[in-house]
């Protein structure tokens, strides 16, 4: 029996359609949009201006604090304008629109294919190198890698756990990479089990992709402290929380990190973009995405410079089908709507879900009518009707003490509901107002 | 069998007697003063229970207002200056004038000024809308166009423009409580000022970007382009964060800045057709000796 987190969770119809297509390599589009916040935290200073050449990989706007990230230039080519876009996030922000000329990379990046093993690194300089190379979590969350990197004083990790869950039905681009990629993956493993000093690393892969546990499994007899778990198939299991849980029984408590009970979760996307960064020198400026959609014509994986279009990897993959009804730039239970198919690739996008019509609609809204299938889905032990009706009515304290916070937004109570009703729309909104009244207590 | 009659009533009777003299004891040794004037005051006021004075209804604010040595800062919206005259003539105080306001919508973006870009499918709340994206058009300061001021208004004096998508004051109806206020999370609800026959100039934008980005969002939008400003012989308008702003307190209502501004976001509510300029012209042609 493969093992699972205990409480809560779904399981939605897979799709994986592109789960059998390798990985393409995307033509560079004739301009990009790189967006200056890509990752949780401070968003990044722009460091050229109007006008100036960039090349692949140059660095173009700066980390700003601790939690914050590097952002490189995905292309070469001149700085056309540095204006406000609306980017998957679904608000404005500041972007760095460059027209491609031709493509020319940093010379200090190594294009050579050859897997190397052997990491030279010290665990200091590793750490220094995810900053400078503009490293985040690719699972979605785009945390600031080098900040997990970094275990605080007084805190201990004891093993590494890498996700290798791809919960979210539809996306495949982690499993292709751990198809397509493992050796450089399982060097990346090493690399950040060097850096936070662990001898031992668990990959976690849900067992529908057999092929890609096979394959992990067979590469990691060479490498010494990993080794590969098969998981149940269930959402979300991709969540840091429950994937510790399945993985080591260890139960992180409410409003506390993963390091407080002694482990550290990357991404197997997080561990490649590591592997590339610290043994080819290359910053993250590209990454695998999904794209796919019942009636797209040729889904597939493709490897996209950031910054790209999401109308041109629509393009790529056989164009926009007419039954459109929504496009989702992640998994269709986490993932967002995007306002239109200018909104460029940032390093969060895993996947392009171009959902049909009659699937993007949402259900007409009913009554509670008491079933308790949302509590019995939530992962984490929350009463998603309760949350939602404190939310609606504005009683945000009540809604604390019910532990809103806690709500990891998975959407796992909204996709239950047979009432249709927007569970996480009011929980998300109720979680905003929570988060603020505490900021606001704390100031005092 | 009438023994038992008897028994029964005056056992019973006795038990009454005992248990009103212990209750009236109790009663004594437990009593609370209440100003009687809290029950005059409240019989004056609207009974709307609205919230607009600040305080939790009606009967709160008429404890404060009995409790107050001052009537500064106390005032019921919704009664106005009558309310509060007679509230001050009872209580032997006097009410501070307080102008009449009316709540004022800082948003002209209809479909045909402003394109909705997306369509918004999640639950009808303004709040959840604005908590998740920019909304339907790309201007990321407008009305989001799903009522929760409606909601909000105790006095009907609101309701949706069906064609607009643009909720509409009544002015007869607002009492200026301020719940739309409060419920708008853009915050572009204003309560301004009520002036002679309800007339109203206002710049009916609240976008803070720069002329540029708003323009491109909407055609009605303010873009600071300083024109009112100059217009202005009153120093009645002032543009801060890329928005012009009108001072109720100054204008005089010339309507000058409403002909000078090129994108129409200032807009005049109440005001007699002007004097059309060709009138003039049209006499000179019929003096024309040839017709």
């Amino acid at each position: 029996m493969p093992k699972t987190f205990p409480i809560g969770g779904v399981h939605p119809p897979e799709n994986k359609i592109t789960a059998d297509t390798a990985i393409e390599l995307l033509p560079v589009p004739s301009s990009v949009v790189i967006p200056v916040s890509q990752h949780i935290g401070a968003p990044a200073a722009i460091i050229v201006n109007k006008g100036d050449y960039v090349k692949t990989g140059q660095k173009i706007a700066e980390s700003k604090g601790f939690v914050s990230s590097n952002i490189h230039s995905s292309v070469s080519g001149k700085v056309n304008k540095i204006d406000s876009i609306i980017d998957t996030s679904g608000y404005k922000q500041t972007a760095v629109f460059i027209d491609v000329e031709g493509d020319e990379w940093v010379e200090t990046i190594d294009r050579n294919s050859e897997i190397i093993t052997e990491v030279r690194l010290s665990g200091e300089e590793i750490i220094k190198k995810c900053l400078e190379s503009g490293i985040v979590g690719l699972g979605g969350a785009t945390f600031p890698s080098h900040v997990k990197l970094t275990v605080p004083a007084g805190k201990k990790c004891d093993v590494l756990i890498i996700n290798g869950v791809e919960c979210e039905p539809y996306l495949t681009s982690d499993h292709r990479l751990m198809l397509e990629k493992g050796e450089e993956i399982l060097t990346g493993v090493t690399i950040l089990m060097k850096a936070l000093k662990v001898g031992k690393a668990l990959i976690g892969i849900e067992n529908n992709k057999t092929d890609a546990i096979n394959h992990l499994t067979k590469l990691a007899t060479i490498f010494s402290g990993v080794t590969v778990h098969a998981l149940k198939v269930k959402y979300p299991q991709g969540a840091e929380k429950q994937l510790i849980k399945a993985l080591i029984n260890r139960e992180v408590p409410s409003g506390r990190l993963p390091l407080d009970v002694g482990t550290v979760v990357h991404n197997v996307g997080t561990a490649y973009a590591v592997y590339e960064a610290v043994q080819k020198n290359k910053p993250l400026f590209e990454r695998v995405v999904t794209i796919t959609g019942k009636s797209l014509s040729r889904p597939g994986n493709y490897l996209v410079r950031i910054g790209t279009p999401v109308s041109w990897l629509i393009e790529a993959a056989g164009g926009m089908p007419e039954d459109t009804g929504k496009i989702v730039s992640g998994g269709p239970l986490m993932g967002k709507a995007i306002n239109n198919a200018d909104v460029p690739v940032v390093k969060g996008t895993s996947g392009v879900i171009l959902l049909p019509k009659d699937e993007s609609e949402r259900m007409e809204i009913s009554r509670c009518i008491r079933c308790g299938k949302c509590i019995e889905a939530c992962a984490l032990n929350l009463e998603p009707y309760l949350l939602m009706t404190l939310s609606e009515k504005g009683l945000f304290e009540k809604a604390e003490h019910e532990r809103i916070t806690d709500c990891m937004e998975c959407g796992s109570c909204s996709y239950i509901c047979p009432a249709g009703r927007p569970l996480l729309d009011y929980i998300r909104l109720g979680k905003t107002a929570v988060m603020k009244m505490v900021r606001e207590r704390n100031m005092k | 069998m009438s023994l038992t009659v008897l028994i029964t009533i005056i056992s019973l009777s006795l038990l009454a007697l005992i248990s009103s003299v212990i209750l009236y004891f109790i009663a004594q040794k437990f009593k609370v003063f209440e100003d009687p004037r809290i029950d005059e005051v409240q019989a004056i006021l609207p009974a709307a229970n609205c919230g607009g004075c600040g305080f939790a209804g009606c009967r709160n604010f008429a404890e404060a207002l009995v409790k107050a040595e001052t009537f500064e800062g106390l005032n019921c919206p919704v009664g106005g200056a009558t309310v509060m005259g007679s509230v001050a003539k009872l209580l032997g105080k006097e009410a501070p004038v307080v102008d009449p306001m009316v709540a004022v919508l800082l948003c002209n973006g209809s479909p045909e000024f402003r394109p909705r870009t997306s369509k918004y499918n999640g639950a009808s709340d303004c709040r959840i809308s604005h908590n998740l994206y920019i909304g339907e058009t790309d201007c990321s300061y407008g009305c989001l166009g799903l009522a929760d001021c409606v909601r909000a208004c105790a006095f009907d004096a609101m309701y949706m423009n069906s064609e607009t998508e643009l909720p509409v004051i009544i002015d007869d109806k607002c009492v200026a409580c301020g719940a739309c206020v409060k419920a708008c999370p853009r915050k572009i609800i204003e309560l301004r000022k009520k002036a002679k026959k309800d007339r109203k100039i206002y710049v009916s934008c609240s976008n803070c970007e720069k002329g540029g980005p708003a323009r491109r969002a909407c055609k009605v939008t303010c873009i600071a382009c300083g024109k009112c400003v100059k217009a202005c012989e009153f120093d009645a308008i002032t543009i801060e964060n890329n928005l012009a702003y009108i001072d109720t307190n100054k204008c005089t209502f010339c309507r000058k800045c409403v002909t000078e501004c090129p994108t129409s976001c200032i807009i005049e509510v109440n005001f007699p057709p002007r004097k059309p300029r060709i009138e003039v012209q049209a006499e000179v042609v019929n003096d024309n000796p040839n017709v």
